[in-house]
């Protein structure tokens, strides 16, 4: 009898040991699927946006023989440009990889992996989505730890590092002018950034043990998203957001008319390739964030979420819901660099300092009096 | 005079930025949706003005007479100096033995060309036209090289409204009035 019962625990000890490996593994592969693919397919949405609002329609004769046969489906491939993609991944892999003479070999070498690495890295506690065991409700991401916020802020903010190395090894002008650029854009927005979610961790704190953890936020947004409920700290969000990950109408760093390219312009090849992949990556790990902290994560309507009872089937839902919200996300932010701009360099400093700043502080105090009546 | 503008101080609202923003989108939003004006070119093709400058060509007249008379006018002309003409005789037996010139060869390399229309322009007997073809490839220079047979072949039938070297009357009255 005896005997029987600790078999029986320890071999559900064992099935769930494995669950829990499995699911690991599931969720890492998952992270790094998305924000890859999903950078991949925003270069392509990049053209295609940019060239459907410029009246044209963006690359749509790239195919690879075999594939474009295929009747339906590859003309779809064609003319979607989705075969552009490997062509270009292709070309990046493929051409000489210079290196040149007057850099500072060593970090020049990694700045690149530096661009990428935080990235992925603020993936792993992004929850994609929900899922149920027993009645507990757990989130889609690789660490659910409680200051996944705090985390993923600081983690996202080092992605500039890969600027600053580039910048200083290239050894050149452009490139230096760039990363200082760069550098002062993110320290400057990040205090933006990092005051105005501090309202929404207050909110979150009135119910949650752990307010700082990206699970609980977006746990608290099963009634009201957050961006209704405190629009201005969204809005402060998304505009340092747009700074952060460099992007038009704040791409000073880069700005190709008066930096050639900015801090890569010394690069080439697969080494740029990894600036693209990485700059695209922090816009996708960038719009899982806001649409976490602002856009009721996997809710799909305000006050709408989709229920326990249908077990594994909600789960997969709400990581669809999270992706869709991804992909409208990077609509968005395509829209806006084909639609704004560029800010001049002092326009973006003192917008960030003298703008964004004191209106995340004020903000901020306006929550806490709330709050505290 | 110096001519001030006077500026509008902006309100509260639109200093904020936002509101312009949200038009902007707006206007790149409606764009997005319009009609495409690309011109996906191998596969349509557009319909070209008149007067449009293309490859240059020899023509032949309505009766299928070669029209040039190997004066070399077109030849020195060119800019490009892409013309080459070398004048010959045409042959006694011949119908229009009378026009006595006629170019034994005549080459013009595309790969020179720069599409002026001067050679037209200069032309006296309106032999050598620019007409529609643009799309000139080859794989070599010598492939662009166009020697006379194949001039005439792009070039065809223009035919004219005056017909400079028709015999109107038999030449030998005139002959016999001196
Ligand atoms: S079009 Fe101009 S360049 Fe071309 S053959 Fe005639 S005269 Fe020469
Ligand atoms: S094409 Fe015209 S201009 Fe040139 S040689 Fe012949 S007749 Fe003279």
């Amino acid at each position: 009898m005896e005997a029987v019962s600790t078999a029986a625990i320890e071999g559900s000890a064992g099935a769930g040991a494995f669950l829990d490996a499995l699911l690991a593994v599931l969720f890492s592969l998952l992270a790094v699927v998305v924000v890859m693919t999903f950078a991949g397919l925003s270069v392509v949405a990049e053209r295609k946006v940019c060239a459907f609002i410029q009246g044209r329609y963006g690359p749509n004769r790239t195919a690879i023989p075999v594939v474009a046969a295929i009747p339906f489906f590859g003309n779809f491939l064609k003319k979607n440009g989705l075969m552009q993609l490997v062509a270009d991944g292709l070309k990046f892999l493929l051409k000489e990889d210079p290196l040149p003479g007057h850099v500072n070999k060593f970090w020049y070498m990694v700045a690149p992996a530096m661009a990428l690495s935080p990235v992925l890295i603020v993936a792993c506690v992004i929850p994609f989505g929900v899922y149920w065991i027993d009645g507990q409700i757990y989130p889609m991401s690789v660490a659910d730890i409680d200051i996944s916020l705090l985390f993923a802020l600081a983690v996202s903010a080092l992605g500039v590092y890969g600027a600053i190395m580039a910048g200083w090894s290239s050894n050149s002008k452009f490139p230096y002018i760039g990363a200082m650029r760069a550098s002062a854009e993110v320290i400057s927005y990040e205090i933006a950034m990092a005051l105005s979610v501090l309202p929404v961790v207050l909110w979150v704190g009135l119910s949650s043990q752990t307010p700082l953890s990206l699970f609980s936020i977006a746990q608290a947004q099963g009634n009201l998203w957050f961006c209704i409920t405190q629009p201005v700290s969204a809005l402060i969000f998304l505009v340092a957001l747009f700074a952060e990950t460099n992007r038009l109408p704040f791409d000073v760093a880069e700005s190709e008319t008066d930096l050639v390219s900015g801090y890569h312009t010394e690069y080439g090849s697969f080494k740029f390739g990894l600036f693209f992949v990485g700059e695209y990556g922090h816009i996708v790990v960038g719009s899982s964030l806001f649409i976490t902290l602002f856009l009721g994560a996997w809710s799909p309507f305000p006050g709408l979420s989709w229920p326990e009872s249908w077990g594994w089937i909600s789960a997969v839902l709400s990581l669809l819901t999270f992706l869709l919200k991804i992909a409208a996300m990077l609509f968005f932010f395509i829209w806006v660099r084909w639609t704004l701009p560029r800010f001049r360099y002092d326009q973006v400093m003192s917008l960030g300092w003298k703008r964004l700043v004191p209106l995340a502080l004020l903000n901020f105090a306006a929550y806490i009096i709330f709050m505290a009546i | 005079m110096a001519i001030v503008v006077e500026r509008k101080r902006l309100s509260w609202l639109e200093r904020t930025y936002l509101p312009q923003i949200v038009s902007g989108l707006y206007i790149t939003l409606k764009n997005f949706f319009k009609p495409k004006v690309t011109l996906e070119y191998p596969d349509q093709y557009t319909s070209l003005p008149a007067g449009y400058r293309g490859a240059p060509t020899l023509v032949k007249d309505s009766q299928g007479r070669e029209k040039c008379v190997s004066c070399q006018l077109c030849e020195f002309v060119c800019p490009s100096k892409a013309i080459k003409v070398v004048p010959g005789e045409i042959s006694a037996d011949s119908e229009y033995a009378y026009i006595e010139k006629a170019p034994s060869s005549f080459t013009i390399d595309m790969a020179r060309c720069i599409f002026c229309g001067m050679c037209e322009e200069a032309c006296p007997e309106r032999a050598i036209v620019l007409q529609t073809e643009f799309s000139l490839n080859g794989l070599s220079r010598s492939e662009l090289l166009r020697d006379k047979r194949s001039l005439y072949a792009a070039g065809g039938i223009l035919p004219d409204k005056i017909m400079k070297w028709k015999k109107v009357k038999d030449n030998s009255e005139l002959e016999g009035s001196h």
